[in-house]
């Protein structure tokens, strides 16, 4: 078997004496779209950025893309994508200037940020806005330019913290084509999020719950394992399970 | 060095996209130097004297009369007794009050010799002791003038120290213009600040926003980051003090003997530093309103204690020593020594291995705080 892309073990971070992430353990295979659930607060923030170098884990063990979490932090950052939930792109440039900004950063040639940069705005429908400055657009079109910039560089993984909070159903929908269409390329996708559809269209999911991880499958099994028809009730019942 | 490019070229874009802070970073400091080079003025004239002569002869009314005719004072009032003075000092009437004993003529040209009383309102240190200075020069000119006149009356004959009087000769500034003095450091402490405000704000920005997270997620090198911020302001700063000095060319028409390759060589090191500090700032603290209070707090110090508004020489030796660590002090000395004087790099060459020392320590610091993993 191929060697996983992502691999934890008994990751842990802890915070004084709360303990965000719990010894988590799971691996995700190269070109997977990984879901990576939980309510607010379960430590899905917390354990990703253990996983793309921002935060020494406590302990337990990681690697990513090949490299130690610990030792090379500045490796896995050159083979990774990350898009946070908090808004990555600068407001008072344009959508020109954002996507040559971060495709300069990651060394591109010149040619190739040219290049870059009509095909994006191309593909995503930027024509008539590429001179505006990113705060005059919508949150929708935001979050699909911050996704396509965050993989400018073709990284092997890319990570998503929440891409999607607050927007329309139509958007999120489109998101997911960028979504697949990457891992058609063969980015692998680590994605977190808590709407449960979007959970339906990932390769496998796991399920997190105050810091631990509760179940890990592909969607199908989960919901036969728990026995009912959708995500959105597999979650209920992990989740909340007070709720019943 | 081609991400170093990208981040300058990101910074530019954003600094000049910024309506509101342009006026803040190219009018304000003008207004400043204008406004605080007319203000900032130590020279003081038309000092409050109050005039007590107990004698009333020829020598006392000579005497306020010289005192009266220089420039330095003016005759507020005049009375008899030594409570009168006391009474105009108690209400701000004098800043200055001499008092002629009675018995002043005859002693004088008796016994040669005579004693009289000034007493100065020291609130105002600085103006106290001016007033103190002028004070003794006039009567030490109105000395030397009397001992003439008792020679010539005596018949002795004129003395071969006849014409014996201090010159001063006031080398580097010699019309004692205060401006000429106070806009080159002036121009040094707004420089500093802007250079210190811009870059201890900006790091702490992009952690407000949160897109520092974004570009530590990015493979770019610390020193790359730091130097990305730097270079910008650095370049803003450089600017900055060439608007300077042309105001003080045009319109305070300040002399510039020495070499300007030599001052803007110096301002590199020194805003490296600044801009250092800066950063080094904006590394440890989380909000846009910490940092700008740290900065602050170093600015007063760095002002207060920067030479300008005291003299070093002035202050206890705890304090100089303190102002060996003050940055603000070797660039108003630099500016004074290389616009007023012409002095040299061999003149200035402590100065600038200071300053370079400081600007690694302080850069090194920066580039060692700013962690791309916490």
């Amino acid at each position: 078997m191929e060697r996983p892309i992502i691999y934890a073990k008994n990751l842990t971070k802890r915070f004084g004496n709360f303990t965000a992430v719990d010894a988590i353990s799971f691996e995700v295979g190269k070109g997977e779209i990984f879901g990576f659930l939980g309510a607010n607060g379960a430590g899905k923030t917390t354990a990703i950025k253990m996983l793309i170098g921002l935060w020494k884990p406590t302990e337990g063990q990681a690697m990513v893309a090949g490299y130690d979490v610990y030792k090379q932090p500045e490796e896995i950052k050159r083979n990774i994508g990350y898009m946070s939930q908090r808004f990555s792109l600068y407001e008072d440039l344009t959508v020109q200037e954002n996507i040559r900004f971060y495709a300069g950063i990651y060394g591109l040639s010149n040619q190739s940020i040219r290049e870059k940069t009509d095909e994006l705005i191309v593909k995503l429908g930027l024509e008539q806005v590429q001179n505006e400055r990113i705060a005059s657009l919508p949150l929708g079109w935001k979050q699909k330019l911050a996704f396509s910039v965050a993989i400018i560089h073709d990284p092997k993984i890319v990570f998503l913290d929440e891409p999607t909070g607050g927007v329309d159903p139509i958007t999120r929908r489109q998101f997911w084509d960028l979504i697949y269409e990457a891992s058609h390329k063969g980015i692998t996708v680590f994605v977190t999020t808590h709407y449960m559809d979007e959970a339906e269209y990932c390769d496998r999911v796991s399920m997190m719950v105050d810091g631990r991880i509760e179940a890990l499958d592909k969607p199908g099994a989960l919901k036969v394992h728990y026995g009912v028809e959708s995500m959105h009730d597999v979650f209920v019942k992990l989740a909340r399970p007070e709720v019943e | 060095m081609r991400i170093i490019q990208f981040l300058v070229r990101k910074e530019f874009l954003q600094i000049f996209r910024n309506k509101g802070m342009l006026p803040i970073i190219f009018i304000m400091p003008v207004i400043q130097l204008v406004v605080l080079a007319n203000a900032a003025n130590f020279e003081i004239e038309n000092l409050k004297l109050f005039f007590i002569d107990k004698d009333q002869s020829t020598l006392s009314r000579l005497l306020r009369s010289k005192m009266d005719g220089s420039n330095y004072f003016l005759l507020s009032g005049f009375g008899l007794s030594s409570q009168d003075g006391a009474t105009a000092l108690d209400r701000n009437q004098a800043d200055l009050v001499i008092e002629i004993p009675s018995g002043f003529e005859k002693k004088l040209v008796r016994e040669n010799t005579q004693k009289i009383q000034l007493v100065v309102n020291a609130i105002d240190g600085t103006k106290g002791a001016l007033a103190n200075f002028y004070a003794l020069e006039v009567i030490s000119q109105f000395n030397q003038e009397i001992r003439q006149d008792f020679q010539a009356i005596n018949k002795v004959g004129v003395s071969p120290f006849n014409r014996l009087q201090v010159e001063y000769s006031h080398w580097f500034n010699p019309d004692l213009n205060y401006k000429t003095f106070m806009v080159p450091g002036i121009l040094v402490l707004l420089v500093t600040m802007i250079g210190a405000f811009l870059s201890a704000m900006n790091i702490v920005r992009e952690k407000e926003i949160g897109t520092i997270e974004q570009l530590n997620v990015t493979p770019i090198k610390k020193y790359q980051f730091i130097t990305g911020k730097l270079l910008p302001f650095l370049i803003l700063g450089l600017v900055e003090l060439t608007i300077g000095f042309i105001i003080a060319k045009v319109v305070f028409d300040i002399p510039f003997v020495g070499s300007i390759f030599l001052i803007y060589g110096f301002a590199v090191i020194y805003l490296t530093l600044v801009l250092g500090l800066g950063l080094f700032i904006s590394t440890f603290t989380e909000t846009q309103q910490q940092a700008m209070f740290i900065t602050w707090f170093f600015l007063v110090i760095f002002i207060l204690m920067g030479g300008l508004f005291t003299a070093i020489e002035n202050m206890p030796l705890w304090a100089q020593r303190i102002t060996l660590f003050n940055p603000v002090r070797y660039f108003i000395e630099v500016v004074r020594m290389v616009m007023l004087k012409g002095s040299g790099l061999m003149d200035i060459k402590w100065h600038a291995l200071i300053v370079f020392l400081y600007a690694v320590g302080v850069n090194g610091l920066a580039i060692y705080r700013y962690r791309k993993t916490v």
